[in-house]
């Protein structure tokens, strides 16, 4: 046997040459690469404003993700997701505030901000999933603002503009000694203080992690091939026998359920909420973002888009900085590379983005979406 | 005579000014194939739209069994056990042929409370989804996305899904629209291994006359929205009106010739 059969192996398909594996390979092991990270990230990166960075890519990849379900898996566009998001995160918040630091603020709190989230997803779906796409997004967008401005207006409830800030079971707070040595001191693994601050990463990162998992079973589901194929051709969907519109309201108020999960923990990490940490459109404009530049209908796209613009978001104008200061005497360069830039770059990044990756990173390596 | 599974009585649409379907009364009983036919523009495709429940009338009733089925969407009419293959092919492009036909076998028998488990352990669903593709001619491109398949594959896929659907009433909009000589006789043996099975309804929108005269049990002529002819083959096919449309011959040509 020559050297070339051997080299074609039973893997090579002459009748489906799979130019999309490599891609695959390559988008599953970044994302196990970054599940990694994020499982050692206090391990790992120690800082403080790397652990805030950690904890705001695992919040919010379950919240792209979500967010995903809706406009890359079912072809519905809303702008209310930052309105479940907000309702998660104020219950829990409104809850700790009035019931004091403890798990049943958080349970009750959670529960009454994902019922309320579900409900309100449930009636603006039923009331207008059955209209064009286009006034489905303006009465999201409407949605939204109208929650927006009762979350400032109402200040004796969620004290307006300023946002709440609230203690956290005992469990997450810095002082808790979560180990300690025999002197009674908080003990260190590898340079990290066992304490609060430890537990309250574990339980946003467990939490994010079960939220995804249940995210990739429903896409793989048989209820995420109805989803597909009412994104793909929504007459038909109807013609074999499945009822669109129920459908379209059920995803509506299970994207709503996750998004609000994500806004219990969002409300948790910080100890504080207010309407810039969760309902600001300048939120929905980074989800938008996040999961066009990771593919849309990818799951696992939303984990390289939330992941590559959190750390454009975070850390390009210190690499700005740095390159500002490398380039200094040559004429123009720095000026250009100021760190009040900042934006100016993160634009000019997501212009090629969406040029080299017409389909999003994930979508274009996987080679899924060619529309 | 056995009961009419499908009936439509004055049904009648009109867009603006047009009259599509102009007051049709038809009744089609199971176990009979009847045969659409009309020039183009006659409201054929309307006229099964209206059935499937695309398009609500402006007035008249449909009953399916007896049954009022006007008020109904097109998936509760699907689910009643109407099935309807396009003229235009309309498939999910971007999901695999497989799984077309998979979400067809889904929507007839239901996978109950286990919604959430990987689609991939639904074993049954898969195997009757092959079945079909197997039937129409199509097992070697299950998993290329719908949108690659060469114009003849598609039209197949359209065939596919609708028995997929096994519904008791099948209508057929050109299923050998556009397909080669050779690919259509793989459709039109799929209609009439149907046909053998006597509870079943056949509708067929047909233009290329071997076929029909192969295959009808029955033929009603369209034109212009209205139902202007309606029986046997042979008789239908000597009218003049239908000689007028299939061969261009006026009605008054022969008598003058």
């Amino acid at each position: 046997m020559s050297q070339m059969e051997l080299a074609s192996g039973p893997t090579a398909d002459p009748a489906r040459p799979d130019p999309a594996r490599n891609g695959r390979v390559i988008v599953y092991g970044l994302v196990g690469l970054i599940g990694l990270a994020l499982a050692f990230a206090p391990f790992l990166f120690q800082d403080v404003r790397a652990g805030q960075v950690a904890a705001r890519i695992c919040v919010f990849i379950v919240l792209v993700a979500s967010y995903d379900l809706l406009i890359g898996y079912t072809g519905i566009v809303s702008f209310a997701h930052t309105m479940f998001f907000g309702l998660g995160a104020y219950g829990t918040a409104i809850a700790l505030k009035q019931m004091g630091a403890g798990w049943d603020a958080i349970i009750v709190g959670g529960a009454a901000g994902i019922i309320a989230a579900a409900l309100l997803a449930a009636l603006i779906g039923v009331l207008s999933l059955r209209v064009k796409a286009i006034f489905f997004a303006m009465v999201t967008l409407a949605a939204a603002s109208v929650m927006l401005v009762l979350a400032s207006q109402l200040s004796g409830i969620t004290n307006g503009e300023d946002g709440l800030v609230y203690q956290v079971p005992r469990l997450f707070k810095p002082a808790m000694k979560l180990m300690t040595d025999a002197d009674g001191k908080v003990l260190k693994i590898m340079g990290v203080s066992m304490n609060g601050k430890i537990t309250a990463y574990y339980f946003v990162f467990i939490a994010s992690a079960l939220l995804f998992w249940a995210m990739m079973r429903i896409v793989r589901s048989p209820l995420g091939t109805v989803l597909e194929a009412i994104r793909e051709n929504e007459m038909r969907a109807e013609a074999i026998g499945y009822k669109v519109v129920a459908y379209r309201t059920a995803v509506f108020v299970i994207a709503a359920v996750i998004a609000a999960c994500a806004g219990i923990l969002w409300a948790v990490w910080l100890r504080y909420t207010g309407p810039d940490t969760t309902l600001s459109f300048s939120i929905m404009i980074d989800i938008l973002l996040m999961v066009v530049i990771g593919g849309m209908g990818t799951m696992v796209g939303s984990v390289i888009g939330v992941v590559l613009m959190s750390l454009a978001q975070f850390y390009l104008k210190d690499l700005m900085q740095l390159a500002a200061s490398a380039t200094e005497g040559i004429s123009v360069l720095p000026h250009l590379l100021e760190p009040d830039r900042w934006l100016l770059w993160l634009g000019l990044l997501f212009i090629l983005l969406v040029y080299f990756f017409p389909a999003g990173i994930a979508g274009t390596l996987m080679k899924k979406g060619n529309h | 005579m056995t009961e009419p599974s499908l009936e439509t009585r004055n049904l009648t649409i009109r867009f603006g000014g047009h009259t599509a379907v102009d007051d049709v009364s038809c009744a089609f009983r199971p176990g009979e194939l009847t045969v659409i036919v009309g020039p183009n523009g006659a409201g054929k495709t309307t006229y099964f739209n209206l059935m499937s429940g695309q398009l609500k009338p402006s007035a008249g009733t449909i009953f399916k069994a007896g049954h009022d089925i006007t008020g109904l969407s097109p998936s509760a009419r699907a689910k009643a056990g109407m099935g309807r293959a396009f003229q235009l092919t309309n498939l999910f492009p971007r999901l695999s042929v497989l799984e077309n036909v998979r979400l067809a076998v889904q929507a007839r028998h239901g996978i109950g409370p286990r919604l959430f488990r990987k689609v991939g352990s639904f074993a049954s669903l898969a195997e009757t989804a092959m079945q079909h593709l197997e039937a129409t001619h199509l097992t070697a491109v299950a998993h290329f996305p719908a949108a690659a398949l060469p114009h003849g594959d598609q039209r197949k896929l359209e065939v596919a899904l609708l028995l997929a659907m096994e519904p008791d009433i099948f209508m057929f909009d050109e299923p050998t629209a556009g397909m080669s000589v050779d690919e259509a006789p793989v459709i039109l043996e799929l209609v009439e291994k149907i046909k053998h099975d006597t509870s079943k309804t056949i509708l067929l929108v047909e233009h290329k006359m071997d076929v029909v005269r192969a295959l009808a049990d029955r033929i009603i002529v369209l034109n212009n929205g209205a139902l202007v002819a309606d029986g046997a083959p042979e008789e239908v096919m000597s009218l003049p009106i239908v000689r007028e449309i299939y061969l261009g011959i006026p009605a008054d040509a022969e008598d003058a010739a």
